[in-house]
């Protein structure tokens, strides 16, 4: 019973991420960190910025860093569905870095044509990636 | 009758030329070749986004709950909003121009109609062409076929999407050169907004979801993205079709110059040996006068 597994796929609109058979994926939802085992009920909700947490069998477990999309659990199998999702060896922390520190002086220094929430959604992408690569 | 140093020059410049363009054949192959993936990698997201939505709608329908959504709502059209998908580069038959001009036949009915037009400019040309006409150009996005982004298309909805929900414009639409296959490209003219979801048939096999958020934040949230995902395809396609367009319109440029070639060899023949002969023909009439 505690080893079973289910069948789970990540989608990003440029490519399939991941597909196999999985004990256990936890992620990040809007209302809360959840972790889903064989044998759930169909369940269906949105995910935020975050990590995705994937188990295989009994390893540890593989990172992969997101930035929101669909979960959906049915009876024969799990799908996410992300806008993005790398793994966290594949994140280039220099690169979230710029990012973050763009976001930041984006946000500090006010511009009259800054748009506030995409800015901020940045930063939180940032801050998620930066955080996800230092977790492996 | 030209000298034989400038046809042999000529034909020199056109190998050069059928180099070029059979080079450029050859690159627009590899690109489609690549656009043509992208588009098979997008499909199976695409269609679990559309079968969750049926999922969703299928059952907000039969709780009587009305579909109701900014983005559902239709207006009466007094501004419209058009995206023009054109390439960054020519080079590739009439793929530009098509589009242009269906955008301008586009603009023509609307402004006829009594509405106003502003427009997204996505691509080089379309940006340059209507622009240079002064346009009413509400943004424009270049130089983003190189490397497509999936972020590129998240931008643009972004643009059109709270310019709607404001009801600064009624309608959105999209002209691009849909990718048929290599050998076929068609201009299609989409409607992007409002949105008008499908409703699909009852599947009876599908139980219920448990929903977190609701139903109705989560039909929120994939309206959304079925509308990223929409401009994300056009993208997508268009520069598939490009690529097909340019390589068969530099195939036909190769094909034209080996022609060009061929008969500028035969002329090149002929007025060489033209010299040839009158050359023996002075000898020869030189010799009979020394013997005279």
């Amino acid at each position: 019973m505690l080893n079973r597994s289910f069948h789970l796929e990540i989608r990003t609109p440029e490519q399939s991420v991941y597909e196999g058979d999985v004990t256990s994926v936890s992620a990040p939802g809007v209302e809360g960190n959840f972790q889903i085992l064989a044998g759930h009920i169909p369940f269906l909700t949105a995910l935020e910025v975050g990590e995705i947490r994937i188990r295989e069998s009994s390893d540890t477990p593989q990172l992969m860093a997101t930035s929101g999309g669909v979960f959906e659990v049915l009876r024969t199998g799990v799908t996410v569905l992300v806008e993005t999702a790398e793994w966290a060896s594949e994140i280039d922390v220099a690169r979230a870095e710029s990012a973050l520190e763009r976001a930041q002086v984006q946000l500090t220094t006010n511009a009259p044509d800054l748009n506030r929430p995409r800015a901020a959604a940045a930063l939180a992408r940032a801050q998620n990636r930066i955080k996800v690569a230092s977790n492996l | 009758m030209a000298t034989l140093r400038e046809i042999r020059r000529r034909i020199a410049s056109i190998q050069n030329i059928e180099q070029v363009t059979d080079a450029m054949r050859v690159v627009a192959a590899a690109r489609l070749r690549r656009a043509q993936e992208n588009i098979n990698a997008t499909r199976p997201y695409a269609d679990k986004l559309n079968t969750i939505l049926g999922h969703l709608i299928s059952q907000m329908d039969t709780e009587n709950q009305a579909l109701t959504h900014p983005l559902l709502e239709t207006r009466e059209v007094k501004h419209v909003c058009i995206i023009s998908v054109s390439a960054d580069r020519g080079l590739c038959g009439s793929f530009n121009s098509n589009v242009i001009r269906t955008t301008t036949q586009r603009i023509g009915h609307y402004q006829e109609s009594g509405a106003d037009v502003t427009l997204i400019c996505i691509g080089r040309r379309s940006q340059e062409h209507f622009t240079r006409r002064g346009y009413d150009i509400t943004d424009a996005y270049v130089n983003i076929f190189r490397q497509l982004e999936f972020q590129t298309a998240v931008d643009v909805v972004h643009e059109f999407e709270h310019l709607y929900t404001e009801k600064k414009i009624d309608k959105v639409e999209v002209i691009y050169n849909n990718f048929k296959s290599a050998i076929l490209q068609t201009v299609l003219v989409e409607q992007l907004l409002p949105l008008e979801p499908e409703i699909p048939e009852g599947d009876e096999l599908f139980l219920d979801y448990i929903y977190e958020p609701g139903q109705v934040e989560l039909f929120e949230m994939l309206l959304g993205k079925h509308l990223n995902m929409q401009m994300w395809k056009v993208l997508l396609d268009s520069n598939a079709a490009e690529q097909a367009a340019r390589m068969a319109a530099m195939e036909n440029a190769t094909q034209k110059a080996k022609e060009l070639i061929d008969e500028l060899i035969l002329q090149r023949n002929r007025a060489r040996q033209t010299q040839i002969t009158t050359e023996i023909s002075e000898i020869v009439s030189g010799a009979a006068a020394l013997e005279g």
